[in-house]
């Protein structure tokens, strides 16, 4: 695989070393002959990255700085509403959809001298784990084209590993960063929720989701998070704390570490998930770190939470494709009422997984069945987040694997409920708003291929800065 | 595998579908009662915490209903609202019509 790095990538290009038009013409390059077999791309935009790298150059010449991303080429998730292109979300009801405004991570990333080189293709509407559910065809993995490149932002993180951008970015709602980056071998964060703004992320569930980065490196993805984390007037929701530098905030003591490792976090994996488990304790604790046993017995519960309050939210915020102001119509038929044009739109446009969870959604929030699911579900949702703060009262970190598994075969699961399953480690992080990190930490070679093994840490609320030092240290001392 | 709920018909999964406006056919209908049957019957687990005297979280942020100032800004065009609609007439977005249709 091709390691990016954007940071000196950037480096490069603000010394002059490196022309932005010659860095964009190789990543579009290395698309066109990757893409086709890897399906990571749904829109390229040759012409257009071309010319925003000719501008980058211009302003170096001039004696001006683009910034710290000067010309690193970033993918956009196509759920991130871009100027450029269509915004399609993997669906047939958003196809050939042009949004007549830009998301706010896209404007702050091309304020800080990012080329935006195409949109990722993604499971449909962001639900899903495999990016199988996406109406443009499979995403493969670039560590073995037969199994999935984990999901949702699966476009994203199987172009991140391809080296077919320097950065790309993604959403997670639950799980939807993490689990691909475990499975592409890279690094994907989901910051804080609140940290980042969702201006322009077209909404699934609105009280889970988050935009983050995926990178080559901790130092990578730090840099992109850095540009895009901060307060937005467009989004209510995004959080008035003011962001600090990381580099601001010391390299991390691994002798005044303290890493919680949750006993529900040890069952049900795979031998080599467990094995880079221990190995990555193995290796904190001969550096020094403490390593804190703590109890999260709720973590059995979170996947049920999840699929309550994540289709609840999702059924409301889907409401609005009804084929009337935008996305796809149904053809009309004579004597037809607007609601029955309604509903033919909606099931022509959305697929079975998207309409699977519209139907949960609707039937946890119907009439009779609130209080029994929805209501219960927050309830334990509260008890999920203070599960949380008495774990983070011991440990400053959390340690255990992103997914129980390396990707699986693509078609290899097609149950619901078992694919659900698969986000069992993630989940609960979006449920409480905490800030979590996947980091490659190992390797499967039980199937022939090397598939890469992702370890996740997660942090309390805000306590980026202190979840991406210890990624740095946990990520030098996997690579020693 | 635990059972299914029972409770789950093929009418409710119809009535289910029609408040989410979604137009399926028997055999949809047949298949996703099966696996929201089994959905659901994992979720029921959640009837087992003890959640009395624990206040339902909607919200992971303490924060709400941030105001801004009352202040114009910048809004988008005409043409960029309607850039999108499936049908526009002039100014308009067209639509069937809302009165004398089977269902309206």
């Amino acid at each position: 695989m091709i390691r990016a790095d954007a940071t000196a990538v950037a480096a490069a290009i603000r010394s002059g070393a490196l022309r932005a038009v010659d860095h964009a013409r190789t990543t579009l390059d290395a698309i066109d002959a990757a893409n086709p077999g890897l399906n990571a791309y749904h829109e390229v935009f040759h012409e257009a990255a071309l010319e925003r790298a000719a501008a980058i150059d211009a302003m170096i010449a001039a004696g001006r700085d683009p910034g710290p991303l000067a010309g690193v080429c970033v993918a956009v998730k196509d759920n991130i509403a871009t100027t450029l292109g269509q915004t399609t979300c993997s669906s047939r009801m958003l196809e050939g959809y042009r949004s007549p405004f830009e998301a706010t991570v896209v404007t702050r990333l091309l304020g800080a001298g990012a080329v935006i080189v195409g949109k990722t293709n993604m499971d449909e509407f962001a639900m899903g784990s495999s990016s199988e559910t996406c109406a443009w065809g499979v995403v493969r993995n670039p560590h073995d084209p037969t199994r999935t490149p984990g999901g949702s932002s699966g476009g994203s993180a199987a172009a991140m590993a391809a080296g077919l951008c320097d950065l790309s970015l993604g959403s997670d709602t639950g799980g939807s960063i993490r689990q691909p980056a475990a499975f592409c071998g890279i690094v994907g964060l989901k910051p804080t929720y609140g940290r980042i703004s969702r201006w322009g992320l077209v909404a699934f569930g609105s009280s889970l989701d988050q935009i983050g980065p995926f990178a080559a490196t901790v130092r990578d993805a730090a840099l992109a998070y850095g540009v895009m984390a901060g307060v937005d007037p467009h989004d209510s929701t995004s959080a008035a704390i003011a962001v600090e530098d990381w580099q601001a905030t010391p390299a991390t003591d691994p002798r005044a570490l303290r890493v919680g490792v949750p006993s529900q976090y040890l069952c049900n994996n795979d031998p080599a998930v467990t094995e880079a488990l221990d190995r990555a304790l193995a290796l904190l604790r001969a550096a020094g770190a403490t390593i804190v046993d703590i109890d999260l017995p709720m973590t059995d519960h979170g996947i049920s939470t999840y699929y309550v309050i994540a289709p609840a939210e999702a059924s409301s915020n889907l409401a609005r494709f009804d084929g009337i102001r935008y996305g796809h119509r149904a053809a009309q038929r004579a004597g037809e009422g607007l609601e029955e044009l309604y509903a033919r739109s909606r099931s022509e446009g959305f697929g079975a997984e998207v309409q699977r969870r519209i139907m949960l959604g609707t039937y946890v929030l119907s009439s009779g069945y609130y209080d029994a699911y929805y209501d219960r579900a927050l309830r334990i949702r509260r008890l999920i987040k203070q599960e949380f703060d008495t774990a983070f009262a011991r440990c400053d970190v959390i340690l255990g694997p992103t997914a129980p598994t390396a990707a699986f075969p693509i078609g290899g699961v097609t149950d619901p409920l078992q694919m659900y399953m698969n986000d069992v480690y993630t989940v609960n992080t979006n449920i409480a708003g905490i800030a979590g990190i996947s980091l490659p930490g190992g390797t499967d070679r039980s199937s022939g291929h090397e598939l890469p093994v992702g370890l996740q840490l997660q942090a309390p609320a805000f306590a980026e800065n202190r979840l991406l030092r210890a990624s740095e240290l946990l990520e030098r001392l996997l690579s020693a | 595998m635990a059972e299914s709920p029972t409770s789950l018909s093929s009418k409710d999964v119809a009535h289910v579908a029609r408040l989410a406006r979604l137009h399926l056919d028997d055999a949809t209908i047949e298949s996703y009662r099966t696996q929201l049957a089994s959905v659901l019957t994992h979720i029921a687990r959640l009837g087992n915490v003890d959640t009395a005297g624990v206040d339902p979280m909607a919200h992971p942020l303490d924060t709400v209903n941030r105001l801004d100032d009352d202040e114009p800004g910048p809004v988008l065009s005409l043409d960029q609202v309607l850039m999108n609609a499936p049908a526009r007439e002039g100014d308009f977005i067209a639509v069937p019509k809302v009165l004398g249709g089977d269902s309206a």
